[in-house]
């Protein structure tokens, strides 16, 4: 016992320094010095947010669309998830790669890909205007609180395919029919074997998508405009607009703890229920598409997935590809031409400007700190996962899950200000360092790694590892021959989530960047908040060329699965 | 064991020695005398500043110094940082304070005074901080901005003037930012404080309102989704008196004339400064001025425009022509003093937000 007790601290050591070093140590250091600027006294702030008819306004808001958007994920995402994972059909690995796209889209330019679409001169506004002629745009999308639930649903959807899918499709299917052979209906099945079977992935995807929701800033801030405000749109006000640093440290506590009692419930939750499973491999578990409802299903899903998760980036795409001047004028009968010009015009250093970059380098960029974000969250993410798959009930381990998903659940503004102070001087000065940025976005993928491998992990029966042993496997052999067959699908789970949300992270990379390095997103923003057509059309050409790069990184890594590695 | 390593690392560093003799020496002095490593300093900026190579290049060469750049995020963000770095300093120079800012960053003790002798070259209207602890770099006139087809469409005037804005015929045809999230949206606020007066401002909000105003959080939305220039259904926009000519630089086909244009009626543009400073503490004071005298020289005041969308403070500094043409120079800009925004900023903010979004 004491053994093992010892064998979970080595396993926690890496991951626990870290958080202590880059989240704790900066987050602290933010968090007392804002409350130390407090004249009132260091319970005056919380006394006030508390107190605050506003505060509680937003606060209500904030969990109130966070529980709707996890539930209209879900509602989209559990089919979806069965499809995947059930089913076997042609161009379904390119599905999952587009589906996974709008993971890695800055906010901003998701917001000119859902007005292009959707705004008030949008495509189908604009459409639908000729056709009835109508003398104003019907649909007001921009600025909604439809636009937000559309939006989270948009980014978030792919978290419950992958998770959910990918555990779904090592469930053995026997097990339902057994129930069918005995008498259960369709319902009854799902309701009474499958879903039970399925809750540790479903939670732990719904409580990822939940504090994605909870913690949302761009989306609030971009689609649904100055009449709402989550927590965290009301923290970097307090902060950058007001310099009202301790009223935001009590907000961004206030934000932590609502985090961390998600993630205790979910633990609780998630405690009950995880159960070694034996997993099956996916050629028993799949099948194909035979009778028409299989067929009808199937097709509404992908038509259905295409159009909320796709539809936006295509309309983005289309707009890059057009000259820009015939759009603005829908009564005109000006059609607007196709054009590369946006796209030759990102290669020309016109202005020769010292941080002028070619989309190229910029996307460089990206994949370079995607690449270490991707090798830092999984060797950290590895051990705390192994560490929490092997006995979950050790006091240890009860303590340090949920803190693990504290980093997901934090003020970005605050965050980005404890680095400042805490890691800017000797021993440990970072303040122009290129690992800063990986860094800041391990801390965000490493509890989607330890997420997409726990239940995985879980699931490893420990006979088989007993009697692998028994039969005279090395330690490294049981590895290799059981654990990685078993958790090599997790791992590459793990280490898309990892890629892309590296790839798409604006916020911190915008407050810790080398100007002369900017990433892809950070370079759209630059051509985005600038005037002139040109500026403009390179911001939406740079993003396409974005999106490609994500969809082609992320079908690498559907074909990476080596057969015996990622199969079993 | 030890002669090996001895021997690496000996022929290692006559192999650097060989090669660092070889590359060209990059004064023309006599080649015995290595040129000395050049000395570092460090510049913290905002997130919108640029610069051009050559130009940088020339401050380089000439002074001997290697810059490096830090890019701290938006004006209220850089900001908050140097506040907070306030004693241990993250760079000696800190560039992108504004008018809108600048008593945060004075109240909490950032900056190093400093008299520049270009100083003497700048206008005084620009020098907002009488100790020289910040001083002006730019500017750019925070105006609404039109589409100039729409109105010629319609043989409709185009609005002159604030007030024109609670007509009838311009119900439902602005869009602006919201002041909390935005800046062009903070200062076009200031605008109606500063025309209308504190007793005033609100009454011209509720009217707007009236007149079906839209509101949004940021530039990019206003300006790019609901602007109708850009695909949205409005034709008036809060931007800066700039926009027009940058429209016209960076349009896809030459055009004769600015697709739009800003409106520059008496009070209905404010006027947004950037500071240069010294930070306190600064560990390298003497590079540090070198660089601000630099940043004030017509060389550097040049380059601004192009690269970074705002205008010199250095009249000596000449502009391109398209500016001379189509830049709107606004009648009488509206004024807060920076004390007076410090202090009044969040009743506000929270002011307009009670007429406007409630």
């Amino acid at each position: 016992m004491r053994n093992k007790h010892n064998v979970h601290l080595l396993l926690w050591l890496a991951p626990l320094a870290f958080l202590a070093v880059f989240y704790f140590y900066p987050l602290g250091s933010i968090l007392s010095l804002s409350l130390s600027r407090s004249e009132a006294g260091i319970l005056a702030p919380f006394v006030e947010a508390v107190a605050s008819d506003s505060v509680r306004r937003v606060i209500d808001f904030t969990i109130w669309q966070a529980l709707l958007s996890t539930l209209l994920t879900l509602l989209l995402g559990l089919p979806g998830a069965y499809l995947l994972a059930r089913y076997d059909f042609r161009g379904k690995g390119l599905l999952r790669a587009l589906t996974g796209v709008p993971f890695v889209m800055p906010t901003l330019v998701v917001a000119a890909g859902f007005s292009a679409l959707l705004g008030s001169h949008g495509w189908i506004n604009v459409a639908l205007m000729r056709l009835f002629d109508l003398p104003n745009p019907p649909i007001q999308f921009l600025n909604t609180l439809a636009a937000i639930l559309v939006a989270h649903v948009f980014y978030n959807t792919t978290i419950v395919l992958r998770m959910v899918g990918d555990f779904w499709s090592h469930l053995d299917p026997r097990l339902g029919k057994a129930a069918q052979t005995l008498g259960a209906n369709r319902w009854q099945v799902l309701h009474k074997v499958t879903l039970p079977l399925l809750s540790p992935a479903i939670y732990a995807a719904a409580l990822l998508v939940f504090i994605f929701d909870f913690t949302s800033f761009g989306v609030i801030l971009v689609l649904g405009g100055p009449h709402f405000a989550t927590l965290e749109v009301e923290i970097y006000y307090q902060t950058i607009s007001l310099f009202d640093l301790p009223l935001a440290a009590a907000l961004s506590a206030l934000q932590l703890s609502c985090t961390l009692g998600m993630t205790i419930l979910y633990a609780r939750l998630s405690g009950k229920i995880s159960l070694p499973l034996k997993l099956q491999s996916r050629k028993h578990t799949q099948g194909r598409l035979i009778t028409w409802r299989q067929r009808l299903f199937a097709l509404g899903m992908v038509a259905l997935l295409l159009i909320i998760l796709t539809t936006p980036l295509l309309a983005l795409a289309g707009r890059s590809l057009t000259t820009l001047g015939g759009i603005d004028s829908p009564e005109g009968s000006i059609a607007p031409g196709l054009t590369l010009a946006f796209y030759r015009e990102l290669g020309i250093n016109r202005q020769e400007s010292l941080f002028y970059v070619t989309p190229l380098s910029a996307i460089g960029v990206s994949l370079t700190y995607a690449s270490a974000t991707v090798i830092l969250a999984l060797i950290l993410g590895l051990p705390a996962a192994w560490a929490l798959s092997t006995d979950r009930k050790s006091p240890l381990n009860r303590i340090l899950d949920p803190l693990l998903m504290l980093p997901l659940g934090t003020s970005a503004v605050t965050l980005g200000l404890g680095f400042i102070i805490a890691l800017a001087h000797p021993p440990l000065d970072l303040r122009a360092s290129p690992l800063l940025i990986p860094i800041a976005h391990t801390l965000v993928a490493f509890p989607f790694v330890v997420r997409s491998l726990t239940p995985a992990m879980q699931s490893i029966q420990p006979r088989l590892r007993h009697a692998a042993t028994v039969l005279g496997a090395s330690p490294r052999q049981v590895i290799r021959h059981v654990d990685l067959p078993i958790v090599g699908r997790a791992l590459l789970v793990a280490a898309t989530f990892a890629f892309t949300i590296s790839i798409g992270e604006f916020g911190a990379t915008s407050l810790l960047s080398r100007p002369e390095f900017p990433t892809a997103p950070v370079a759209i923003y630059r051509l985005l908040s600038r005037p002139g057509a040109m500026n403009y059309g390179q911001a939406l050409a740079l993003s396409t060329i974005l999106m490609a790069f994500a969809a082609v990184g992320m079908l690498a890594i559907e074909r990476f699965r080596i057969a015996e590695v990622g199969e079993f | 064991m030890y002669p090996k390593i001895i021997f690496h690392i000996t022929f290692y560093a006559l192999l650097f020695t060989a090669l660092a003799a070889c590359t060209p020496p990059t004064t023309p002095e006599p080649v015995e005398v290595a040129p000395a490593a050049p000395q570092k300093l460090t510049v913290m900026t905002h997130d919108s500043f640029a610069i051009s190579e050559d130009v940088l290049a020339s401050f380089q060469q000439e002074y001997n110094i290697e810059v490096q750049f830090l890019e701290a995020g938006d004006t209220g963000s850089a900001v908050n940082k140097a506040a907070l770095a306030k004693g241990k300093p993250l760079a000696d120079v800190f560039y992108g304070v504004d008018n809108t800012f600048l008593s945060r960053a004075l109240d909490e003790g950032i900056f190093e005074a400093y008299q520049s002798p270009l100083l003497a070259e700048i206008p005084d209207d620009f020098e907002l901080d009488p100790q020289h602890r910040a001083l002006p770099v730019d500017y750019g006139d925070v105006c609404l901005n039109y589409e100039v087809a729409y109105f010629q469409e319609r043989n409709l005037a185009p609005p002159k003037n604030l007030e024109d804005l609670l007509k009838p015929e311009y119900a439902g045809l602005l869009v602006v930012e919201n002041p909390a999230t935005s800046s062009p949206g903070l200062a076009f606020l200031f605008a109606t404080i500063g025309y209308f007066g504190e007793a005033g401002y609100l009454d011209f909000w509720q009217g707007l309102v009236e007149n079906d105003v839209e509101v949004v959080n940021d530039w990019e939305t206003a300006y790019y989704t609901e602007f109708s220039q850009w695909g949205g259904a409005r034709p008036i926009v809060v931007s800066y008196g700039s926009s027009p000519p940058f429209e016209m630089i960076f349009a896809e086909q030459p055009l004769d004339e600015p697709p739009t244009a800003a409106v520059t009626g008496a009070g209905s543009c404010f006027r947004q400064i950037e500071f240069v400073g010294i930070l306190a503490g600064a560990p390298n004071r003497a590079l540090a001025e070198k660089w601000v005298d630099y940043m004030l020289s017509p060389t550097f005041q040049e380059d601004i425009p192009l690269q970074m969308y705002v205008f010199p403070v250095n009249p000596n500094a000449e502009l391109d022509e398209t500016f001379e043409k189509y830049l709107a120079i606004p009648e009488k800009p509206a004024f807060l003093t920076p004390a007076d925004i410090a202090a009044r900023r969040e009743q506000w903010i929270k002011d307009w937000t009670e007429t406007v979004l409630r």
